[in-house]
């Protein structure tokens, strides 16, 4: 498919302009000099010095950085659990149901994930803050990590545990030293997608927020409200940088590892 | 020389280095291993062999600890094995896939179980060298396992396997992977190892001819039981059952009944043909259905009677398989039996003297055919 024709060429070009137009028309209102979001008055990198100056959005960052990285750190260690445990401990009693609730939360509205635990921290007594914006993110993006994980589990060759213990491993340093590093791709890029989703997440974490904590997202929206301001462009167009970093290297980092499992096995083939 | 000949199972002071007794695995409703007993002695190269699905993978599995008897016991070197688990055994075990860790290099995986064994930099260093150039392959050291070929990494595999000096070291079809040739090669090499470390060797196969070249000792095995375990030659020779002559080699086996005659039996297979006789210790009662066993090259084949056997039959040339050095001939007795024979190919195949549709004799000597009673 070298050629495209004028049919493909303007499908083509109309579905990225639906996908990505209103996007690109946020990037180029950043830059914009005049302090009307919808008027071009010449280019400006004015708003972006002003985000730095603006306190309030500077500590909503800082917060919904800690978030993000305390979150998916703590959902890649549990995701990577569950999906072990699902692959591996082979047929246990429950073990489907256990599989299909693992990635319910995939399908969940997020509306009821995070009234639902709303209701959980409420119940049990739980101060709303930082603490609890990480709890929930950590139980929504865990899921996510897990099948991300899993997916590579169930490719990986058993015998090479085996081996490893056979070897004189005790289970756990087979782990460590044979499964971790060989799914390590794996679970960097569901690190770094459980990191994108508990950075833009606006709804669950306006649920489970309190006044002494605002991830970027509500500072946004609660701005809004109030009318656009410029300033917002040019911070959404810093997260949408991030988002695009963390995603392309996500799938860069597991592309690499199957394109270099795919060399090893035609290698392997070829020997 | 006779003195010096390996044979510890025949020496009963010998002490067994493994011993299974009344050992049964089952699997839910599967039994994979049958309550079997058996011994096997330091410095042998032990060949399980059978079919797939046989249990002999299983009876490898419990000997490395990834399987635990459901009954019975086995020890090694008289301790019994079943607490242990599978990193404090002096067992290590060559994987089919070889199982090399992708992520480390032929050094790294070769030093990986000394590593875990908290042996020295310089100790390890000096063994792994040792163990490269006992496969071959120093050269490849800082290869990944996906730079090598296949023959490679069996013997890196081998390598990493005998690292720790094991007490026993098992093979799970370790040449399944290589081509003919390449495994021809690699069999000789594997016994050569075998003599020059001394490692008790137990390899699993399905490739009958695999498991005469190295063993000293095969064991036929069928449903979870060991059908006969014996030499190569003893099991070729002498199987003790129609299934052991059956799987190894080929044969031609005769159902018969029988009469007892001098130091054998006569055997009765078809109305109007003469009986067959064969020389055997077996009591069996007269009239009894039994079973001849023949090897094909230990027919001859000529195309008049001969004067003295006490074995000939006249068929007809029903099929030739030329194999270029032998070829066999299948020929069809007046009954309808197929009797395979080999010949030699001493002459160029158009001066051969016999082809399709000949009339032929097949002859054997008393000995040449064994009778089994199951």
């Amino acid at each position: 498919m070298k050629h495209l024709t004028w049919f493909s060429a303007t499908s083509l070009a109309l579905g990225f302009a639906f996908l990505y137009l209103p996007m690109i028309i946020l990037v180029i209102y950043s830059f914009n000099a005049s302090k009307l979001v919808t008027v071009w008055a010449g280019f400006s990198t004015r708003w972006y010095g002003e985000l730095i100056q603006n306190e309030a959005f500077l500590d909503a960052a800082w917060v919904t950085i800690r978030v993000a990285v305390a979150s998916s750190t703590l959902a890649t260690i549990l995701g990577t659990m569950a999906a072990y445990t699902l692959v591996r401990a082979g047929r246990f009693t429950g073990r489907t149901l256990f599989s299909g609730m693992i990635y319910a939360p995939l399908v969940m509205p997020e509306v009821i994930t995070g009234l639902s635990l709303l209701l959980l921290f409420i119940g049990i007594g739980l101060d709303r803050g930082i603490f609890t914006i990480i709890l929930a993110h950590t139980t929504f993006s865990m899921c996510f990590v897990s099948v991300v994980v899993s997916a590579r589990l169930v490719a990986f060759d058993r015998s090479l545990e085996e081996a490893a213990m056979d070897l004189g491993c005790a289970p756990m340093e087979a782990f460590r030293f044979v499964t971790l590093p060989i799914i390590a791709p794996a679970v960097i890029s569901g690190w770094l997608l459980a990191f994108t989703l508990s950075l833009d997440d606006l709804v669950i974490a306006s649920f489970t927020a309190g006044p002494s904590a605002t991830t970027l997202p509500i500072k946004i929206w609660s701005s809004i409200r109030l009318g656009v301001s410029p300033e917002i462009n040019a911070l959404s167009t810093i997260l949408i940088g991030i988002v695009t970093v963390g995603v392309i290297s996500a799938s860069l980092i597991s592309k690499r590892g199957a394109i270099r499992r795919q060399n090893e096995e035609q290698a392997a083939l070829r020997a | 020389m006779s003195d010096l000949k390996f044979e510890p199972w025949n020496d009963p002071k010998a002490v067994p280095l493994i011993s299974f007794r009344n050992v049964t695995k089952r699997f839910g409703d599967f039994i994979a291993i049958d309550n079997q007993t058996f011994d096997i002695f330091e410095h042998e190269f032990f060949a399980l062999l059978g079919p797939s699905g046989c249990g002999k993978t299983t009876m490898m599995r419990m000997l490395a600890g990834f399987e635990t008897p459901t009954e019975g016991k086995i020890s090694l070197a008289g301790q019994d094995i079943a607490p242990i688990p599978p990193n404090k055994r002096a067992v290590n075990m060559m994987f089919q896939s070889y199982a090399l860790f992708p992520h480390l290099t032929v050094w790294n995986n070769i030093a990986f179980g000394l590593k875990r064994e908290g042996m020295a930099p310089d100790a390890i260093d000096a063994r792994v060298a040792e163990m490269l150039k006992l496969t071959r392959m120093e050269k490849f050291a800082s290869r990944k396992p996906h730079q090598i070929s296949g023959g490679q990494k069996q013997r890196v595999a081998l390598a990493r396997s005998l690292a720790k000096a094991p007490k026993l070291l098992l093979l799970d079809e370790p040449l399944g992977a290589l081509d003919a040739k390449l495994r021809q090669e690699t069999q000789f090499e594997l016994v050569d190892i075998q003599e020059k470390t001394g490692t008790t060797f137990i390899i699993v196969t399905h490739d009958q001819e695999e498991a005469m070249t190295v063993a000293t000792r095969v064991a036929v095995m069928d449903h979870g039981q060991i059908i006969q375990a014996d030499t190569p030659d003893r099991i070729y020779e002498m199987p003790n059952s129609v299934y052991v002559a059956d799987f190894i080699g080929d044969v031609t086996i005769i159902k018969g009944r029988v009469s007892p005659s001098d130091d054998g039996y006569e055997i009765h297979h078809a109305e109007g043909l003469p009986p067959l006789f064969a020389k055997s210790n077996l009591s069996l009662k007269n009239g009894t259905g039994a079973y001849l066993a023949i090897r094909p090259e230990k027919i001859s084949i000529a195309a008049e009677q001969p004067s003295s056997a006490r074995n000939a039959i006249k068929g007809a040339i029903q099929d030739i398989a030329y194999l270029g050095n032998l070829s066999t001939y299948h020929v069809e007795l007046p009954n309808g039996t197929i009797v395979k024979a080999q010949a030699t190919n001493n002459r160029r195949l158009a001066n051969r003297p016999f082809t399709w549709e000949d009339e032929v004799w097949l002859s054997w000597t008393d000995t040449a055919a064994v009778l089994l009673d199951h």
